[in-house]
């Protein structure tokens, strides 16, 4: 697949023709993979004699992928926008009896911004790790894992195909799972493993069947060929491959109801609750869905779907972050929470792909900041994560304080701040649907905007303010630079990035050829912004939202153990019996439908004795007793089969 | 069907001999027996005593047997070699030197090893 | 009626005679062949001459030496072929050297060569072949030898003479050549199956089967051969094509000949269906790959079968190809019985050794399908299958060498002992992993693109209905191969666990290989799965030989 074909845009049809790609840079675009999953390769098998550099070639490789990226970028600008849709053929992986199968990598707008933050971000937390991982004797693993999730994560990003991407897509879920059972010796954290792995195979087996749905339906797995024929597809398949796919991405980025692994993915070292759980793959699920833009397009239902998914889940997340007392699970909360809000934009069609990106990439930076600043608060704080046990941080370490409290103000929406401007995006983007399903959902995306308030000011009174609550012998201290230079960039990023991508309509409209435009564009304009009823509404919750946590925590003394709490904060507390939930209606009627089997299969057993049925396992037996171990009967056996050969051959019916 | 029809009758043939020969040895031959005869029978020569656990014949009497088939094959190579000897000519007097010099090395190789000591 | 019995068959004059004249013989086609030959002569005359202490350095040497001389000579003579022709044949037509022949040759070598690598691992002197195999097993001549650190050296220069057949056997051309070529290959097999250090009685008893069922089959083959030489009239690959081609020999002018075609080649089949371990000729594999030392299973595992599939794709592909609708349907009732028999009982194997070679069987079974398909796409598959597999099957057998139930102790066969391996030896668990996911046929992994490319040959030969049985078949192997890796990576470590042992160099080099063929053969098998059969050109002369399919003969 060399030139494909017309690449179909959501929306307006813009007719972005994939151009080959010419110039070393574009060219050679798989180095970008390469040059993690070589780090990654070199850590583990070099074993410990790479302990004394391994982690600073990890933290160099992804460097230079950013630098090519930033490089691939500046030639992608140059171009016209309607080329900048680049397939760059990497190898045809086989072709057998007229079935090729390609591996290509797509470059254009969408990927690239994926590239810059997965690389970007990347790196900037492998440089916290060193400082932070410094004193763990198994650090080169480590770094070896962040190397193959970042080379796993761009495989998924840049493929140019369905399978290469669910390749990906199976890659970061077994880096994943293998950071977050990290301290195997903690057994929490290998269950905590062993459950995102089983939760995240339930959304892969979606996505698998919608990967073979498309193959079936279209005969092919590549963007341009599925896109361009979601015409032919007929309304139920398209639902049933958006729905599929929707599955899939659930189960990537914690979406209702497959959330329930991100809040014990926390159990994992924190710079991969950064990397992989705040900044970038959990986002895998929203790529997926604006990507396949034109299936969506094709199956409103599926669409629709996408949009409450997003919504329930964002205030679930919040409602959860209200009231955990762990820092990091408040955080994963929020997380879930605030890619509810990117799920919800995915699902309002072309005029909330835009927005649900840019607010992806906003949060990558503010959410990584954030944890980053727990991390180092924990740090400080000889691991300790409840927030009971911390308060008055700010003197103790003031760059920490800084940092996280940017982030602070950019995940709130404080204006012109980077969350203000992409969750306002995200607002407006939902308020401008038509009809009563717009009202709600931005009434939910609003609602949000307060619950996040709330938490993130409890969690950052909780934290920074107020007395000591610190257990005996804790001495509180900044963390090395290479702690805090990453927190640093970061909160720049969380106070700039926004506005340099949203003001102008500048990011919308680099994305436009590779994700399409509204049919209205969304007029931008700074007064609107400032004027318009959903913004003016969302500031005046967030106001609220803030006061009412300072209220509670900041005026209030905070005790060190936890209080009994209402019903609502008990069932926050408790995840919102997303795990009894699972429990009730996935693991308890498993049990039961085993436990029947097994009752069936008994009786298919002793029904085999008298020849009625015969399970695999049971004829499996029986013939292994043909397996005497005597010569003679293994010779008798060959006659028969010798008989069976002639009869075969030579008896003619 | 009819193109195996002689091959039967052979084989038929054959399996009677067997049947029949030792049917009628049975049935017609004296059965005296006394120590000697129900040893086992050595070619002659005065049987070897049997290792303790009974009935087996040393792994030494394989040996001397293999190397005896070893030379009675070359024999039998060595037969229609002589009888094309002219028309072969070099080639073939190479052939037969490689050949004999191949057997000659399993030879040493089982007279370096011991297998020709008896005890 | 018979007639004309008093004239001899005209066929039967016309077969080549040794009297006419030498036959031209081109050595340097053959010099392959006679690098391992003539290594494996001078390792038995080393055997002989040089003093115990310096034997194992010596043939080590040696039989790396000629196996490596003899693949780049392999190599060098598939460069020398032209581009667009498949190969010609020397010795009268009785060994084919073609790019089929070559290709399967090439891997034997490697293979072998790696195989020896887990033959010659000796740690603190101890290797995996009895110290002294004719000493009576538990006898006081036993422990003496043991503790005088005896050794058989004599293992290499009988496994060149095994790789010597097997390469042969690859290349024959006539059925005589393939039958000495069998003998060859299977003799040294059988003994070195009885050298097992540990287990001895189990291991005499495997390599005692293996020689009874061996010599069994041996005889059906020959019994072939006879008919189908009173059917052809010739042994030749070539003239029994042109035979069947013509209706058989002069003799069977009336057609009343095929019984004797059909049945010869039944019992052909016979005999090289027990070769690859098809069931229903299969029983000897599980017994004979436990009770063989690990090494030599791994080299049965990988070479032998390369070889023995070699011989039936050429025997079926070019001798019998004229009469492929005959044969098919044997094949596929071979086919299926063995993909499906084999996975069925495999499920509830307890010990890995004989769940590896169940395994062996129904990768048999996948590879039939390539034969059922007689085209050149198959024929392709089936070399590309043959040499993933090999590759995978030795890795998983060079770990099966490495866990042992205590530290110098015996290997720890019995899966449930296996529990928990991935938390205390992750790099060998992992290992492991890959090779049993190349074996389910997994993505990303060479086994993956070797049965895609055997159904996907079966299916445009039209054989559907066995790709479906193929693809459930594979899916109750995923399942037990699954198992064993939940088994190590999910169970909590038994109690008595297993001891792994460190693995030394020549182990650890073999394990790599295997990694790194079973990983590359999967990501990028293009350069060699385009390349396995000729791409016909049009442009090409006349070949020099007839051809089939890729096979010249």
């Amino acid at each position: 697949m060399a030139v494909s074909d017309v690449y179909l845009a959501a929306g307006t049809h813009v007719n972005a023709v994939a151009t080959e790609a010419d110039g070393a840079i574009l060219a050679n675009a798989w180095l970008l993979i390469a040059l993690p999953l070589a780090g990654a390769v070199i850590l583990l098998l070099g074993g410990r004699r790479t302990n004394g550099w391994g982690h600073w070639l990890a933290t160099a490789l992804p460097l230079a992928g950013f630098a090519w990226a930033a490089l691939a970028l500046v030639q992608l600008l140059g171009m016209e926008p309607a080329e900048r849709s680049i397939s760059v053929p990497v190898y045809t992986w086989f072709s057998v009896g007229g079935f090729d199968v390609a591996v290509d990598l797509l470059l254009d707008p969408l990927s690239i911004s994926f590239v810059l933050l997965i690389t970007g971000v990347g790196s900037l937390i492998h440089i916290y790790s060193v400082g932070y991982m410094e004193h763990d004797e198994n650090r080169r693993r480590f770094f070896a894992y962040l190397n193959l999730f970042v080379a796993a994560m761009l495989v998924l990003v840049l493929a140019d195909n369905f399978v290469l991407l669910f390749l990906g897509w199976e890659g970061v879920g077994l880096a994943s799972y293998l950071l977050i059972g990290f301290w195997q010796h903690k057994p929490s954290a290998a269950v905590a493993a062993k459950k995102a792995f089983l939760v995240n195979r339930v959304g892969d087996i979606g996505l698998l069947i919608a990967i073979m749905l498309m193959f079936s339906t279209f005969g092919t797995v590549a963007f341009s060929g599925v896109f361009g024929a979601v015409e032919q597809g007929g309304q139920g398949t398209m639902t049933a491959i958006g729905l599929l796919l929707l599955l899939g991405a659930c189960g990537k980025s914690a979406q209702l109801p497959l959330q329930s692994w991100l809040l014990d993915a926390m159990e994992g070292p924190t710079p991969v609750s950064a990397l992989i759980h705040a900044a970038t793959m959990v986002t895998a699920g929203v790529y997926l869905i604006v990507r396949s833009g034109p299936i969506f397009e094709a199956a409103p239902a599926a669409q629709l779907t996408v949009a409450i998914v997003g919504a329930v889940t964002l205030l679930a997340g919040a409602v959860i972050g209200c009231a955990k007392d762990d820092i990091k699970k408040a955080l994963a909360g929020s997380t879930m929470s605030q890619i509810g809000y990117m799920t919800l934009a995915a699902g309002l069609g072309p005029v909330g792909y835009a927005a649900a990106i840019a607010h992806l990439i906003t949060h990558g930076f503010f959410k990584a900041g954030l944890f980053l600043g727990a991390g180092s608060v924990m740090h400080g704080m000889n691991d300790e994560v409840d927030m009971r046990k911390y308060g008055a941080l700010r003197t103790a370490m003031p760059i920490t304080f800084a940092t996280f409290g940017l982030g602070y103000l950019a995940i709130i929406g404080f204006p012109f701040l980077s969350g203000w401007w992409t969750k306002e995006g995200i607002i407006e983007a939902a308020f401008a649907t038509e009809g009563l399903t717009g009202q709600l959902l931005g009434s939910a995306a609003l609602l949000g905007a307060g619950l996040t308030a709330f938490y993130m000011t409890r969690m950052m009174v909780m934290t920074f303010f107020g007395e000591k609550r610190w257990d005996d012998g804790v001495r509180p201290h900044e963390s090395p630079t290479s702690m805090t230079a990453p927190m640093i960039v970061l909160a720049v990023g969380s106070v700039f990035l926004g506005g340099i991508l949203v003001f102008g309509y500048r990011f919308a409209a680099f994305l436009e050829p590779a994700i399409g435009a509204p049919e209205e564009p969304h007029a931008f304009s700074l007064a609107a912004m400032l004027t318009s009823g959903p913004s003016l509404a969302a500031l005046g919750l967030m106001v609220v939202g803030a006061a009412a946590a300072w209220f509670m925590y900041g005026r209030a003394p905070v005790p060190r153990e936890a209080p009994a709490g209402n019903v609502i904060t008990v069932a926050a507390r408790n995840e919102l019996y997303g795990n009894a939930i699972n429990e009730g209606l996935l693991m308890r009627p498993g049990q039961v439908l085993t436990k029947a089997l097994v009752v069936i299969d008994t009786k298919v057993v002793d029904g085999l004795v008298n020849g009625v049925a015969a399970s695999v396992r049971n004829s499996s037996e029986g013939l292994r007793t043909a397996q005497t171990g005597f010569a003679r009967t293994y010779a008798l056996t060959m006659l028969f089969g010798a008989a069976i050969v002639v009869a075969t051959l030579a008896v003619r019916i | 069907m009819e193109l195996y029809a002689p091959v039967l009758v052979l084989g038929a043939i054959g399996a009677a001999f067997v049947v029949v020969s030792m049917v009628v040895g049975s049935i017609a031959g004296p059965k005296r027996y006394n120590r000697a005869k129900l040893q086992a029978y050595e070619c002659g020569i005065e049987p070897t005593p049997q290792p303790a656990g009974g009935g087996r014949f040393t792994i030494k009497y394989y040996l001397t047997a293999m190397l005896f088939i070893v030379f009675d094959i070359e024999i039998i190579f060595l037969y229609p070699w002589a009888v094309h000897f002219d028309e072969l000519g070099l080639f073939g007097l190479i052939a037969m030197v490689l050949f004999l010099v191949n057997v000659s090395i399993a030879y040493a190789y089982e007279w370096r090893r011991g297998g020709l000591e008896w005890e | 009626m018979i007639t004309e019995t008093s004239s001899v068959p005209a066929a039967v004059l016309s077969a080549p005679t040794i009297t006419e004249q030498a036959p031209h013989i081109d050595y340097w086609l053959l010099s392959p062949l006679l690098v391992v030959f003539g290594a494996a002569v001078l390792g038995v005359l080393f055997e002989a001459l040089v003093p115990q202490a310096r034997r194992r350095a010596l043939q080590l040497g040696l039989a790396l030496a000629a196996t490596a001389a003899a693949f780049v000579l392999t190599v060098l003579q598939g460069g020398s072929i032209p581009a667009g022709e498949a190969g010609t044949t020397l010795a009268l037509g009785s060994v084919a050297v073609d790019r089929v022949a070559l290709f399967l040759q090439g891997t034997i070598l490697v293979l072998a060569f790696i195989s020896l690598l887990l033959i010659a691992e000796n740690r603190r002197g101890e290797s995996a072949f009895a110290a002294q195999a004719a000493t009576v097993p538990g006898s006081e001549e036993e422990r003496s030898h043991i503790l005088a650190g005896s050794q058989h050296t004599e293992v290499y220069p009988l496994v060149l003479f095994a790789v010597l057949g097997m390469q042969l056997f690859t290349a024959a051309n006539d059925f005589l050549t393939m039958f000495i070529a069998l003998e060859v290959m299977s003799l040294p097999l059988y003994l070195l199956c009885g050298l097992a250090r540990r287990r001895r009685l189990f291991s005499q008893e495997a390599a005692v089967k293996y020689f009874l069922l061996g010599a069994f089959s041996s005889a059906f083959f020959l019994f072939g051969i006879a008919l189908v030489y009173g059917y052809a009239g010739s042994v030749n690959f070539a003239r029994v094509s042109e035979a069947i081609d013509a209706g058989g020999a002069s003799l069977f002018e009336d057609g009343s000949g095929e019984p004797l075609l059909l049945i010869g080649i039944a019992l052909i089949g016979v005999g090289l269906l027990f070769k690859v371990g098809a069931v229903p000729f299969h029983n000897w594999k599980p017994d004979v790959y436990q009770g063989a030392p690990t090494p030599i299973t791994a080299l049965m595992a990988s070479c032998t079968l390369v070889a023995a599939f070699g011989a039936l794709l050429r025997v079926f592909y070019t001798a019998f190809g004229a009469s492929v609708d005959q044969w098919r349907p044997m094949l596929w009732t071979v086919a299926i019985l063995t993909m499906v028999l084999a996975a069925v009982v495999a499920v509830t194997q307890r010990d890995i050794k004989r769940l590896l070679a169940y395994s062996s069987v129904v990768h048999a079974g996948f590879m039939l399908t390539a034969v059922v398909a007689a085209s050149p796409e198959g024929l392709a598959g089936a070399m590309f299958y043959l040499a993933a597999y090999g590759f995978t099957t030795i890795g998983a057998f060079a770990i099966v060498t490495l866990v042992r139930t205590h530290e110098n102790g015996p290997e720890a066969g019995e899966l449930a002992q296996w529990a928990g391996l991935g938390r205390t030896s992750p790099l060998l668990a992992g290992s492991l992993a890959l090779f049993l996911l190349a074996f389910a046929g997994i993505p990303l992994t060479s086994g993956f693109i070797g049965k895609f490319a055997v159904f996907e040959a079966a299916m445009a030969a039209g054989a559907t209905p066995l790709v479906v049985v193929g693809v459930l078949s594979s899916a109750v192997t995923a399942f037990f191969y699954v198992r064993i890796i939940v088994l190590m990576f999910f169970s909590e470590p038994a109690e008595t666990g297993p001891t792994v042992i460190r693995a030394g160099g020549l182990t650890g080099s073999a394990i790599a290989v295997g990694v790194a063929a079973t990983f590359l053969l999967g990501v990028f098998p293009s350069p060699v799965l385009d390349n396995l059969v000729p791409q016909p050109s049009e442009e090409a002369a006349e070949p020099a030989v007839a051809t089939a399919d890729g096979f010249t003969r």
